[in-house]
């Protein structure tokens, strides 16, 4: 526990650096009021606004942790959007819950199917993940258009509105759904064998595969499970704006995505994940969008703002420079890179240089093959 | 030999320690100017740790090195190369997509008025490839030329830099026969013009084919030094598989000589079992309760027949029996629920998941069996991991600790206790005791024996020829990966007798 507490320090000291510049600009920022029976306040916003990222950034976390990556949610999240409005606006009877559950259950199946097309590309042809995942990114931003007919469909639909402006006492709906979501796959992945296979298999295929375990359905099932909250994240999107528009619906979400899961600790290399690091990483990447409105920055430079925080954000996770910023105040000096270190030497050694795996083993010299 | 008064190479009592454990104390090497040397010894012998020592690569913690008769202090690969020391290692580390010509003079390319001046590069590449009389059109492509070519082309590279030692780590094992002979041509040629070279192999024929001396290593350590024409195969591998008796404590003696008699019905019969450029096809019986050792020099195929059994890659030829029903060699999952269990002798690439906790791999196997709907109750879990953490003395005891920072003798028993929890009833172990210090080797020992003694059937391979004596009822002999003999083992069997087997058994 305490380990993972620490790993969690550092994306939780950048969350509180980030409410702590917006409260001193915005002096009310942290105030939670109940208006109409529903909460108000920036936090509450902040929340609300963040579940698509949050929901998506969920199914990555597992693809990642799998060494993998899903560039294609953005393009899942138009698909869905699509299909669950067209329905609904196609629809005798808009307003009746029936035809929203239909279209939330058909928009949901076709982003599972989406992910499974994946997980099949990845796991049982081993194309590269962002390869195969950059044939759907493509493709299905495509077919989202196809479906809306190239125009942006507009859906005028009580229930299908409330899913992303009801509450439920008092709590919005969005935040129930990544609530609820969160604990469905911490129950799903922690108090099963999942978590801990998953972890396997990304931190050392082969020796996941010698020990017995079925890497192949696995991972179909991550990429899987990535497309449903995808598919969710482009029903709360549209649910929001009531319209589903097949060019622009998730845009770039599949970055925000995996920059909150590395936030949260995940490596991209696989391996170890962390559910609670994840959620914070998509709330920091939240807040940072929240802090550039209500700080005022303007339009033109909030990339560039975006952009120098998050740089900061890793560099503070980068643990060499934590020790070269550490070193004048502590006892030692930086740790010295290894020779073999890769990318350290000089580019002419190159090709002389032993290739770095396993230089620093003995036991692992001279193994054939 | 035309010897000169300064050797190009001097090294000794050398000393390298990694985390946990040395790996040299007291190695040494004497390299003549015109001479091809080769340096010999089985896994975690030294040898990579030695040329690396000698090329930069990992400074030394002890020893001294000269180089053309003055002392030198080898800073890194830079520094080894402007001391006219080249490498070229088994795998081509050149770049495919670059010409011939780019990559012999990758990063000291002639240049002109206006930069890198590609023609002057390529007419300098080809005077150095017609200066060995190789026939290479240097503009092509590197990755258009086979494996054999690119390595020659890593030589040119080499020779460009003017070296006086050439250092050759493995340099035929990828290689066909035709190949073999075009290298060797041009090391012939090389050692003519007084470069030293440094020949490591496995292939002893080679050594025998194109060497005038050799050194020997064993465990870290300084052997010896022959002249190739005075020390016949035979009494090679007795130098480097090491005749004398052991320093490690003997295991209980011979407690497990009561194992079941020969005649019992064996767990697993294989017949036929093979691999088409693995292992030719073999047959293997074992009884439960028996040892049986795999002996052969390193790619003598011990490992690639041991892979078969478990799944781990697919046999061609043949099939497995374990209590007379077939077991479909698929996949390791279809064999670990026939009761077999396999310890890699790869520990860090094909054992332990490095960040996972001790806990986490010591369990890995059995949850993986029992699938991901049905983990562990804690208390099971606990259990278990606190049990095979003290049975098998795994230091740190905490069982959260990260696999991956533990020293080679506990991650080798952490593997081997994720395989022991599953109370398999065929072990094979490959190479447990490579790269573990004296006293975990022990540990290791009197737990495959103890292991056999509650009837488990053990496979156990490992290039230390005393050991595997030591443990087994029966030693198969390997050699160019075929099994040539099996020999049975009533606590007899002459070291000598094995080492006969290896060096010429199967020889037509």
């Amino acid at each position: 526990m305490s380990a993972q507490m620490r790993r969690l320090m550092w994306p939780l000291l950048v969350l509180a650096g980030l409410l702590a510049a917006n409260l001193a600009v915005t002096p009310g920022f942290f105030e939670i009021s109940v208006k109409d029976g529903r909460l108000y306040g920036s936090l509450v916003d902040i929340l609300h606004f963040g579940t698509p990222l949050l929901l998506i950034s969920l199914g990555m976390t597992l693809v990642i942790a799998l060494r993998g990556i899903d560039l294609s949610v953005g393009a899942v999240v138009a698909v869905s959007a699509a299909l669950a409005c067209e329905m609904i606006a196609a629809a005798d009877h808009p307003g009746s819950p029936a035809t929203v559950a239909a279209a939330v259950a058909t928009a949901l199946g076709a982003s599972a199917l989406l992910g499974l097309w994946n997980g099949f590309l990845v796991a049982v042809l081993r194309i590269q993940p962002i390869v195969a995942t950059l044939i759907l990114m493509i493709a299905g931003r495509g077919v989202a258009q196809l479906i809306t007919g190239g125009q942006i469909t507009t859906v005028r639909s009580e229930p299908y509105r409330r899913i992303a402006a009801g509450d439920v006492a008092a709590v919005p709906v969005t935040l129930v759904v990544a609530a609820a979501t969160v604990l469905l796959m911490w129950l799903l992945v922690r108090r099963t064998a999942l978590g801990l296979l998953i972890e396997a298999i990304g931190g050392n295929a082969e020796a996941g595969r010698l020990a017995g375990i079925r890497a192949t359905g696995m991972t179909v099932a991550a990429y899987t499970f990535c497309g449903v909250c995808a598919g969710l994240a482009g029903v709360v999107i549209s649910a929001n704006t009531g319209s589903a528009d097949g060019n622009n619906a998730g845009l770039w979400i599949e970055l925000d995505a995996i920059l909150a899961v590395v936030i949260g600790g995940t490596l991209l290399s696989g391996g170890r994940f962390s559910i609670a690091g994840t959620v914070l990483g998509a709330v920091i990447v939240q807040s940072l969008s929240t802090t550039v409105y209500t700080m005022g920055v303007p339009p033109e430079s909030a990339l560039v703002f975006k952009a120098v925080v998050v740089f900061l954000v890793c560099l503070l996770q980068s643990p060499r420079f934590r020790a070269q910023v550490a070193a004048p105040f502590g006892r030692g000096r930086p740790p010295r890179p290894a020779p073999t270190g890769p990318g350290l030497a000089p580019s002419e050694e190159d090709a002389v240089r032993p290739t770095a795996t396993g230089a620093d083993e003995p036991g692992r010299q001279e193994v054939p093959r | 030999m035309e010897t000169t008064a300064e050797p190009a190479v001097h090294m000794s009592g050398i000393v390298k320690d990694f985390p946990g454990v040395r790996a040299l104390d007291g190695a040494g090497l004497r390299l003549d100017p015109g001479e091809v040397h080769a340096l010999l010894g089985e896994n975690g012998a030294g040898k990579s740790t030695l040329i690396k020592v000698l090329t930069g690569v990992h400074p030394p913690d002890g020893g001294r090195i000269s180089i053309g008769g003055r002392p030198a202090d080898i800073a890194g690969p830079l520094d080894a190369e402007r001391n006219g020391i080249a490498t070229v290692y088994q795998e081509v580390n050149l770049c495919p997509n670059l010409s011939v010509a780019e990559n012999i003079l990758l990063g000291r390319e002639p240049r002109g008025r206006f930069g890198i001046s590609p023609r002057r590069m390529n007419r300098r590449a080809a005077e150095l490839a017609t200066g060995l009389e190789l026939d290479l059109d240097v503009t092509r492509a590197l990755g258009d030329y086979p494996i054999a070519v690119q390595q020659l082309v890593s030589i040119l590279r080499a020779i460009d830099l003017d070296a006086r030692v050439l250092v050759l780590d493995e340099p035929t094992s990828s290689l066909d026969r035709d190949e073999v002979r075009i290298l060797f041509d041009l090391v012939e040629r090389l050692r003519s013009r007084g470069v030293a070279i440094l020949f490591v192999t496995h292939f002893l024929d080679q050594v025998y084919e194109l060497c005038q001396r050799m050194t020997v290593l064993r465990n870290g350590r300084l052997v010896g030094e022959f002249a190739t024409a005075e020390l016949d195969q035979r009494a090679l591998i007795g130098h480097m598989l090491g005749e004398q008796a052991g320093e490690l404590d003997r295991v209980e003696e011979r407690a497990h000589r009561e194992a079941p008699p020969p005649g019992t019905e064996p767990l697993l019969r294989a017949r036929g079992l093979g691999r088409s450029g693995g292992i030719a096809p073999y047959d293997l019986d074992i009884a439960p309760g028996r040892i049986v050792g795999l002996a052969g020099l390193l790619g003598s195929g011990r490992t690639e027949a041991a892979r078969l059994l478990f799944g781990a890659d697919r046999p061609d030829t043949g099939g497995v029996h374990v209590d007379g029903r077939p077991v479909p060699l698929r996949t390791p999952r279809a064999a670990i629920a026939a009761g077999l269990a396999y310890c890699s002798e790869d520990r860090k690439a094909e054992g332990l998941v490095a960040d996972l906790s001790i806990a986490d791999n010591l369990l890995l196997a059995m949850q993986a069996a029992r699938g991901w709907m049905r983990p562990l109750p804690a208390k099971t879990r606990s259990e278990l991991v606190e049990r095979y953490i003290r049975a098998l003395r795994i230091r740190p005891a905490a069982p959260d600790t990260p696999a991956g920072s533990l020293s080679g003798g506990n991650q080798q028993k952490v593997l081997l206790g994720r395989w022991l929890i599953m109370q398999p009833r065929l072990l094979i172990l490959d190479e447990p005791t490579r790269g573990i210090d004296v006293g975990a080797k022990a540990e290791v020992q009197r737990l495959v024996a103890a292991q056999a003694q509650e009837g488990t059937a053990v496979l156990f391979i490992s290039s230390e020829l005393e050991e595997v004596l030591r443990l087994s009822h029966r030693v198969v002999v390997l050699r160019d990966r075929r099994v040539v003999n099996a020999l049975d083992n009533e606590g007899d069997l002459d070291m000598d007798r094995v080492l006969a087997e290896i060096a010429e058994g199967g020889a037509q």
